[in-house]
């Protein structure tokens, strides 16, 4: 639209400069000249480009109507397993990206008619409006004080001591129900993360492959996890178990090993560790083989297990647990016994 | 400082700022990284006949005239082919630098010279040897038995989905996306660098293949991501930056035009 | 007939000839009263800033993420039962999981639309927590939260506080490999509390940890009782809104007595509305071009699987921070354990919340201001506050490094324990330096201000003297700019008065008004602030000395 179409006669320039409030500088070059007066837009004073707004507006909202068309015949025509390469977003679900842009456009061309018609179309003229204090007038205030006073005078509540004394009792005592019927959310901690399944003699058995592991599968280097014997993967109570019993076993040279007690504990420099981080219980198990470090993935506590499981690095407070082990007659590496202290996070009642 | 002050007002004052700004960027990044420098060995020996002449000029300066190692390479005796095979085919040997982790780069050697490296390595004592292509081909895998083991032995490094982690003082484990089937067989069998192996004994054949199904599955090119955009595979960091910078970023624009006066007919 | 009900019948008829609407409306206004409602409220006057409406982009992700999350409710299942996984979901078939899991792939691959209804209730979820924080530091920075709108600074704090832990129970749900690691890391942190720690670990797990409750607890709590306490807070957080009348910036016009804008009907109607749609098609798009949660790559919890790069969502990502730099300290003393190492993150995890939630009333007490005050402060003019609030984000983001410090090992090739390092100095120096920093940025554009107003705007224009001098020339600001650049107040900082009162006797001041004077002497005692320009500065210096 160029700008002989705007007539100079439709622009209000006659109007009123409307100073809500101003008040003439006089003296203070910085003294509030009032709001400016309003500036018309071309759609106001100019017929065809508000009819131009008012088309865009429209095609915006057919806009929205064909998506929602789009959107339903997608549902009916993509089959739900259907991938296909859309660049640059690779191979996507066909029907999870059409219905996604579908009902983005649908959503969108609607917001976008309605802001645009707000934009162009309905006055944009600012208008000033008054604020009232948010707090009460004194006399509203008094009043409410008397009556609050009668009421409370009216209810003898300050002169019936007994009424108010027992009144309170019940009212305090009462939730006591309400926290009573909590206790059976779960049993009472006992000495329930003192101990885990392994006992003694209880085979180590590989979770690769469910069997009994022998020393001579384990070489140097190597790294394999371990579940107690007799822990089906599909028992009731597999994760809770697991969650305490997981084991990881390596292989160290026996004159790599520095603590004298995680020697005792090994056999032939096979070493076996809780795979719990003793920070906040994360599968710790990323070993790295020529340092014998052994890092948590989720807050990095680096853990030493050619000495005794030291923490070297990070929040964990104390050394990873080594369950001692030996190999039983057939050969089989075994538990000599439970950990010997509690696994994973520490608890108050760890000691 | 009178001078400073007057052209700080030159057009060109906050160009200069800006590349302060990036040297002392960059060197506080060279502070922290692992040291870089060196360069490539490329010897292009042309002897095809064994890899001990390959290894004397290649290999030996670091790992000893006859594999027995120094205090710049490990020993190589009974490391087995696999060994060979995997770091020299996957670029990591010859190594270019000492630093925390020798990383993968492009071959050097081709595959015959690999082979006859291999194969005198291989001489010096008894290890794994290459697997066949029957052994590591991801056909005929138990794919979700694959993802399984992987969960249990791989994840914790390399990422539910094979895209890689840190490890300590700077190690890393690398991303698996377009990683040979041969070498992932092999780094599982050897335990290249810091990773630890899983001898057959402790992870059998079959199930060595089965991981490699897993990864061909859901950590390659062809790999689908039906909700669209993988963002690295990397979790709910990135999606939160996607959120960050896309959802909200796109919230204001929107909002900066919804409340933007719109065009006056005239300038004032 | 008493002419009260001979009105009433004249009204009635009257009212009986309208047409239907208008029928409708008297219906409802004789039995609701709608129209003292309307009355005051239709032609509502609301300012326009693009900031104004970064609140809006919270309450209608708010309003995506319940309509999604209905709808979600519709199909998963919140149980911990465990079976065997027989969709069409190669990588996982025949693998054991919880019905929780195996519902949430039942949704992912099976029902039409069910992923993309997933992505959008995530991605939304993202974007409210994202949207209620940048709007609290909008209301922060701007010092909307000064009288009479404290009460509604703490409401929009407990939504942002709440919709964290409804984020955290809600992506904990579908318990996959990922948010069963962030669970364990909860069970771990509740078990560090002294003396009661392992009893609220039982009582909240049903036992040891998992168990086979928290899937369906966590449900109630994500589905009912949180959502439940936020929109009561939501809707007492916007009638506050209606009833106190939005803040506007200052300019021409706008005053503390009145709000600029335009009304609720049409215009506000039509935005406010609009943007609504504007929003909800934004989060439908990244719903349809990123995936979001991808529970079937990360696979089904298990206690011993964990994968790298274990994060939780980004808005609990900086007490992820806090976890990963804390050094490992644990007190072992007469059989008792106290783990520091996760207790001290724990405490300092709400302590991070509440320090910027308790800045309106230190300032309120400092100022002692009991004046209402509905124009908003631009940044620069409170550069005690602003240095405060850009602390406490360059806290929040040290933190947010922290909780990623994998990711940043891996892609900038760091390595990760030099970064924990890092953020562990930074933990304490970078929110003092970027507090020093602010503050000297917002004293200089105090100063630039100043300028602007004495000596008016650089025109560019380069003019030589007679006598061979160049000058810049300067054009004075028009008045309307002069005022807004000048409106606000500048407070006198708080003076203790002589030690000894007149007749001699030593006054007694305690050690808070010791404490409010100084806090209130760095707030806006010299060197914090620059004086704004008097209108005898102007007259002196437009009186024409040869300036320009």
């Amino acid at each position: 639209m160029s700008n002989e179409d705007m007539s100079e006669e439709n622009l209000p320039s006659e109007r009123e400069h409307a100073h809500h409030g101003a008040v003439e500088p006089v003296g203070d070059p910085f003294a509030d000249p009032g709001l400016p007066p309003h500036e018309p837009r071309r759609q106001d004073i100019d017929e065809r480009t508000a009819r131009r707004s008012e088309r865009t507006v429209a095609l915006l909202f057919t806009l929205s109507m064909i998506a929602t068309v789009g959107f339903i015949a997608s549902y009916v025509i993509f089959p739900i397993d259907k991938i296909v390469y859309i660049f640059p977003f690779g191979h996507v679900s066909a029907l999870n990206f059409a219905l996604g842009l579908t009902l983005g456009v649908a959503l969108f061309a609607i917001g976008a008619g309605a802001v645009h018609w707000a934009r162009t179309l309905m006055s944009d003229e600012e208008v000033p409006d008054d604020r009232h204090a948010i707090e009460a007038s004194p006399e509203v205030r008094e009043q409410v004080f008397a009556d609050f006073r009668q009421g409370v005078k009216e209810s003898q509540y300050g002169r019936r001591k007994l009424i108010r004394t027992t009144m309170m009792g019940a009212l305090s005592l009462v939730p006591l129900s309400g926290v009573v019927l909590l206790r059976d959310l779960g049993p009472l901690p006992e000495k329930k993360l003192r101990t885990t399944a392994w006992r003694k003699g209880m085979k180590l058995i590989n979770q690769n492959t469910d069997q009994p592991l022998r020393p001579e599968d384990i070489g140097v280097g190597s790294l394999t996890f371990a579940k107690p014997e007799g822990l089906s993967d599909d028992a009731e109570n597999f994760q809770t178990v697991i969650a305490k019993a997981a084991l990881m076993i390596v292989r160290l040279n026996p004159e790599d090993i520095k603590d004298k007690r995680e020697l005792d504990w090994s056999h032939q420099g096979i070493v076996a560790y809780s795979k719990i981080c003793t920070h906040v219980g994360c599968p710790i198990s990323l070993y790295e083989q020529q340092t014998h470090h052994v890092l948590c993935p989720c807050h990095q506590s680096t853990f030493d297990l050619s000495d005794g499981g030291r923490v070297i690095f990070g929040p964990a407070g104390h050394a990873l647990p080594q369950l001692r082990i030996s190999v039983n007659a057939q050969g089989y590496l075994e538990a000599l016994g439970d950990f010997e202290e509690p696994v994973g996070p520490s608890f108050w009642e760890r000691g | 400082m009178k001078k400073l002050s007057a052209r700080r007002r030159h057009p060109l004052a906050a160009l200069v700022v800006l590349l302060f700004a990036l040297a002392a960027t960059g060197g506080l990044y060279a502070a922290f990284a692992p040291a870089e420098k060196a360069q490539a060995d490329s010897a292009q020996s042309l002897a095809t006949e064994e890899g001990k002449k390959l290894y004397s000029v290649g290999c030996a300066s670091c790992h000893g005239t006859s594999g027995q190692g120094t205090h710049n390479g490990p020993s190589l005796v009974g490391v087995g082919a696999a060994a060979v095979d995997f770091q020299v085919g996957t670029g990591r040997m010859p190594a270019q630098q000492p630093g925390a982790q020798v990383p993968r780069k492009k071959a050097i050697y081709d595959q015959a010279q690999i082979d006859q490296l291999a194969a005198y390595i291989a001489s010096l004592g008894p290890g794994p040897a290459i697997p066949t292509k029957q052994q590591y081909s991801p056909d005929g895998a138990d794919i979700a038995n694959g993802g399984q083991l992987f969960r249990t032995n791989c994840a914790q490094c390399h990422n539910s989905t094979g895209k890689g982690g840190a490890l300590s003082e700077g190690k890393f484990a690398p991303t698996l996306d377009g990683v040979d089937p041969k070498h992932l067989y092999e780094a599982m069998l050897t335990g290249p660098q810091n990773m630890p192996n899983f001898p057959d004994s402790t992870m059998p054949q079959k199930e060595k293949k089965d991981i490699i199904g897993y990864l061909a599955q859901v950590d390659s090119s062809k790999s689908s991501s039906p909700g669209g955009l993988e963002l690295g595979g990397l979790g709910p960091v990135s999606e939160g930056l996607f959120a960050w910078i896309f959802g909200l970023g796109a919230m204001i624009t929107v909002a900066i035009w919804v409340a933007a006066h719109t065009a006056k007919a005239r300038k004032s | 007939m008493s002419t009260a009900s001979h009105e009433a019948t004249d009204a009635t008829a009257r009212r009986g000839k309208a047409p239907a609407g208008e029928r409708l409306a008297d219906w409802a206004d004789g039995r609701l009263g709608i129209y003292g409602l309307a009355k005051a409220n239709m032609r509502k006057i609301f300012p326009d800033h693009w900031s104004f409406m970064l609140g809006e982009v919270s309450l209608y992700s708010f309003v995506i993420i319940i309509l999604t999350g209905v709808y979600l409710t519709l199909f998963f299942h919140p149980s911990m039962q465990e079976v065997v996984y027989n969709g069409p979901y190669v990588p996982l078939q025949g693998i054991r999981m919880s019905e929780a899991f195996e519902s949430t792939m039942h949704i992912s691959f099976e029902v039409r639309g069910g992923l993309l209804i997933r992505q959008i209730h995530h991605w939304a979820a993202l974007v409210f927590v994202a949207a209620m924080l940048v709007h609290m530091m909008r209301v922060f920075f701007t010092g909307a939260f000064r009288k009479p709108r404290e009460v509604n600074w703490v409401f929009g704090f407990l939504l942002l506080v709440l919709g964290m832990f409804t984020g955290f129970t809600g992506y904990s749900l579908p318990d996959d490999l990922l948010s069963g690691t962030g669970v364990r890391f909860m069970e771990g942190a509740i078990l560090s509390v002294p003396i009661v720690g392992t009893y609220l670990q039982m009582f909240l797990f049903g036992g040891e940890f998992p168990g086979h409750d928290f899937v369906s607890r966590f449900y109630t709590i994500h589905i009912l009782l949180l959502p439940g306490i936020m929109a009561a807070l939501l809707v007492g957080h916007l009638i506050l809104v209606f009833y106190h009348k939005h803040t506007q910036w200052a300019g021409p016009g706008r005053t503390n007595k009145n709000v600029v804008g335009m009304p609720l009907l049409p215009v506000y109607m039509a935005k406010a509305g609009g943007f609504f749609f504007l929003v909800f098609g934004v989060i439908a798009a990244c719903a349809a071009i990123a995936t979001i949660n991808p529970i079937w790559a990360f696979g089904p919890y298990r206690p011993d699987q964990v994968s790298t790069g274990a994060q939780p969502d980004w808005y609990m990502g900086f007490s992820e921070g806090l976890i990963r730099v804390m050094p490992g300290w644990e007190i072992n003393l007469w059989g008792h354990t106290l783990q520091l190492g996760v207790f001290i993150p724990l405490i300092i995890f709400p302590l991070v919340l509440v320090t910027i939630a308790v800045w309106p009333f230190i300032e309120a007490w400092v100022t002692g201001d009991d004046r209402e005050h509905h124009i908003l402060d631009r940044p620069r003019n409170r550069p005690v506050r602003t240095g405060f609030g850009a602390a406490w984000i360059s806290w929040y983001l040290i933190l947010l490094v922290g909780g990623g410090n994998d990711l940043w090992a891996t892609h900038f090739h760091l390595s990760i324990n030099a970064i924990t390092w890092t953020v562990r100095i930074g933990f304490f120096a970078i929110p003092a330096l970027t507090f020093v920093i602010t503050k000297r940025i917002c004293l200089g554009l105090q100063r630039r201000d100043r300028d602007k107003v004495l000596h008016g705007r650089e025109t560019g224009i380069i003019k030589r003297l007679p006598h061979g001098e160049f000058i810049e020339v300067h054009e004075p600001l028009p008045q309307d700019q002069m005022h807004t650049l000048t409106a606000h107040d500048q407070p006198e900082p708080l003076e203790l008065g002589p030690d000894v009162d007149e007749n001699g006797v030593r006054r007694k001041v305690d050690r808070k008004t010791k404490l409010r004077a100084k806090l209130s002497r760095s707030m806006y005692g010299e060197g914090a602030q620059i004086p704004k320009p008097t209108a005898a500065e102007h007259a002196e210096i437009t009186s024409g000395h040869g300036h320009h």
